[in-house]
């Protein structure tokens, strides 16, 4: 899209576990105002390179830069310092509390005075500024002070995207946002990720299901035994060649084996 | 709700403006329900029990009510922070004994301070959940297990304290003042009356800063209705609390209490934190919190807390003996905000329901002595009451999240 300059990449990252290699010398990069799509079979790396990213797994090689300067990622707050924001599969919310409290969860509004010594909690600012990013990025919920556990998946999906922006990262990675969801919910959270790159941030999703990564993502990023395959411009490139990326196979293989990612 | 088109950019909460009386009466039921299904159920025993023994609803027998279940109550607030982590304490019984003979023993025995005494008891309690929450978070240990072995080791304790005599004589310790002093109808009615316009200016006050800031509003006439309906309760309790031996300084301890961890867990980044890590500990650790310090907090406020009611108690009973914290006051404390909704599985709950609960078993047992029924049947219609309490809250829940969950 809007070729703002690499706003994360990265050079030769290699990860081992004992004597398995989870990632091989691993070049990846993602712009500002870009979705880039990270796919590839079960065990390719995908998991371990999005760990590696948000800080939970430190790596063995390579080489992180951020906007243009190194980096070093040794931790979660490492990442979550330098703008990175993951939002995981399961999501990581409370059911029993309510939206503003889900999106706030650790990083609370306090009054000022003298209830800031209880550390009394400020919810009047808190819920303002839920209404704000909520209308932002016309996320539809029936009320921020719903309890999450009463939202469906797609409007839970979009309270964990939120709740990742509220530090305004500059890369946002999906872990399977659509996984469990519905055709409508589905929709809106690609609706939602669309709005995140108008907004100019970097978005990593990852991804088994092909359809949504040709309609949200404008790179493919093909990952296969721990080794980059090929990055593809989606525009230019069919799902065949993406699956045979997947499947080391030189072009499209029978759905069998596009079936079991 | 409005789904379909994703770039539908309705307001976040079209739909939760509560702008028609349906809309009021949906919301009342969703988020009161549980407290006002027990104040109804309170209603219908009382009704029972005026109707089998007029004497039930006299002053005299209300205001021993309220002075029976201070010190349950006092140990079910308590109770309330382990429930509220789907956690329990199984040793605030023995841990309320032997808070109290700890006192007594200093008290009495050593001369200390009165205050100085009541204070060493509750920094027992404290001491004895820090203890219990670092084995139980250190090691993994279900806090049960961790809190049953404690339950005997405070039992052993409270023996070991009380010494040969196995009893210590409170009458003439200034400390029975606690649950033996009543106010004179003139003071009672002055602090009834701070009370209750402190609690309105503050619940107007927060109105306005909401209505200011353009944030979702209850409408105002609920706002002053529920300051209406808690005002009349109020009176009516203190025109009946008057009219026998006047406002008992126990009462007031407890509601202080009740209304301070109310607002610890509702208004507090502890108490959201509480609430996560019972919701969900995985979120709450994702979300940055330490939910060991949050445990262990927990069960700390638990244990003093136990300890609080068992001085009450003592205050009471003018005695600490070896019995003092068993028979059914464990059963009873837990038992209390579980019948008043609190759930068991965490993350559900109010501090509320300690005293809601507290009521309930406390009118049930006094209605029961009033009567004078056998022990076997008691405890067989309070077992019967806990069960039917737990069904009801299962079933309304299950439905509540039928009709939420799209």
């Amino acid at each position: 899209m809007n070729g703002n300059g690499a706003i994360l990449s990265m050079k030769g990252i290699t990860k081992s576990f004992g004597p398995v290699q989870a990632l091989d010398g691993v070049d990846f990069e993602v712009n500002s105002g870009e979705v880039v799509a990270l796919v590839g079979d079960n065990g390719a790396g995908k998991s371990t390179l999005v760990k590696a990213i948000s800080g939970i797994y430190s790596i063995d090689a390579g080489e992180f830069s951020f906007e243009g300067t190194p980096a070093k990622i040794h931790g979660p707050n490492d990442a979550t310092s330098l703008g990175i924001a993951t939002v995981y599969q399961d999501l990581a919310l409370c059911d029993n509390l309510d939206v503003v409290a889900n999106l706030f969860l650790g990083q609370e509004t306090l009054v000022g005075g003298p209830g800031r010594l209880v550390r009394a909690l400020d919810e009047t600012n808190m819920e303002h500024r839920s209404h704000e990013l909520l209308e932002q990025f016309s996320v539809t919920i029936p009320s921020v002070r719903s309890e999450v556990g009463t939202l469906s998946g797609g409007q839970r999906q979009q309270v964990a995207v939120a709740r990742s922006l509220l530090g305004e990262p500059k890369v946002v990675m999906l872990d399977e946002p659509t996984a469990a969801l519905g055709v409508v919910q589905t929709k809106q959270v690609l609706g939602l990720i669309k709005k995140l790159r108008e907004r100019n941030l970097g978005i990593i999703v990852v991804s088994h299901n092909l359809a949504n990564v040709f309609a949200v993502a404008d790179r493919i990023f093909v990952l296969r035994l721990g080794r980059r395959a090929g990055v593809f411009t989606t525009s230019d490139t069919t799902e065949e060649q993406i699956v045979g990326s997947i499947t080391g196979a030189e072009f499209g293989n029978d759905q069998e084996q596009k079936g079991s990612g | 709700m409005k789904i379909g088109d994703p770039d539908y950019a309705a307001p976040a909460d079209a739909a939760a403006e509560p702008t028609s009386g349906r809309d009021i009466v949906r919301r009342f039921l969703q988020g009161d329900l549980a407290s006002l299904r027990v104040i109804l159920a309170i209603a219908a025993i009382w009704i029972v029990f005026e109707l089998q023994n007029d004497r039930f609803l006299s002053a005299v027998n209300l205001t021993n009510l309220f002075l029976q279940i201070t010190a349950v109550g006092l140990i079910s607030v308590g109770v309330v922070m382990a429930l509220l982590l789907g956690e329990i304490d199984l040793s605030i019984g023995a841990v309320s004994g032997l808070a109290a003979a700890v006192m007594a023993v200093l008290n009495v025995q050593q001369g200390w301070d009165p205050y100085l005494a009541v204070a060493a008891g509750i920094l027992t309690g404290a001491m004895i959940g820090l203890l219990q929450g670092m084995l139980f978070t250190r090691f993994s240990i279900p806090s049960f297990v961790v809190t049953l072995a404690g339950s005997l080791a405070w039992q052993g304790a409270l023996l070991k304290v009380l010494g040969n005599t196995g009893t210590v004589n409170l009458s003439n310790s200034p400390i029975t003042k606690l649950a033996n002093t009543f106010y004179s109808p003139g003071v009672s009615w002055a602090i009834i009356a701070v009370a209750l316009s402190v609690f309105a200016l503050v619940t107007l006050a927060g109105h306005r800063k909401r209505v200011a800031a353009g944030v979702t509003t209850e409408p105002i006439g609920l706002i002053i209705a529920r300051i209406a309906v808690v005002a009349a309760f109020a009176i009516v309790a203190i025109v009946i609390l008057n009219s026998d031996r006047g406002l008992p300084l126990a009462l007031i301890i407890l509601f202080a209490f009740v209304i301070g961890f109310q607002l610890l867990t509702t208004r507090t980044v502890f108490g959201r934190h509480l609430y996560a890590v019972g919701g969900s500990a995985e979120a709450a650790r994702r979300a940055g919190i330490s939910v060991t310090r949050i445990r262990i907090i927990a069960l700390v406020l638990c244990s003093s807390m136990a300890a609080v009611g068992g001085i009450m108690a003592a205050s009471r009973l003018l005695a600490v003996n070896q019995s003092s914290g068993g028979s059914n006051l464990l059963l009873e404390a837990i038992a209390g905000p579980v019948i008043a909704g609190t759930s068991l599985f965490g993350g559900r709950g109010t501090v509320w329901s300690a005293l809601l609960g507290a009521v309930v078993i406390g009118s049930i047992a006094n209605g029961m002595d009033l009567l004078a029924l056998e022990s076997s049947v008691k405890y067989m219609i309070t077992g019967g009451v806990l069960l039917a309490a737990v069904i009801v809250d299962a079933v309304a829940r299950s439905r509540r999240q039928a009709e939420g969950r799209i």
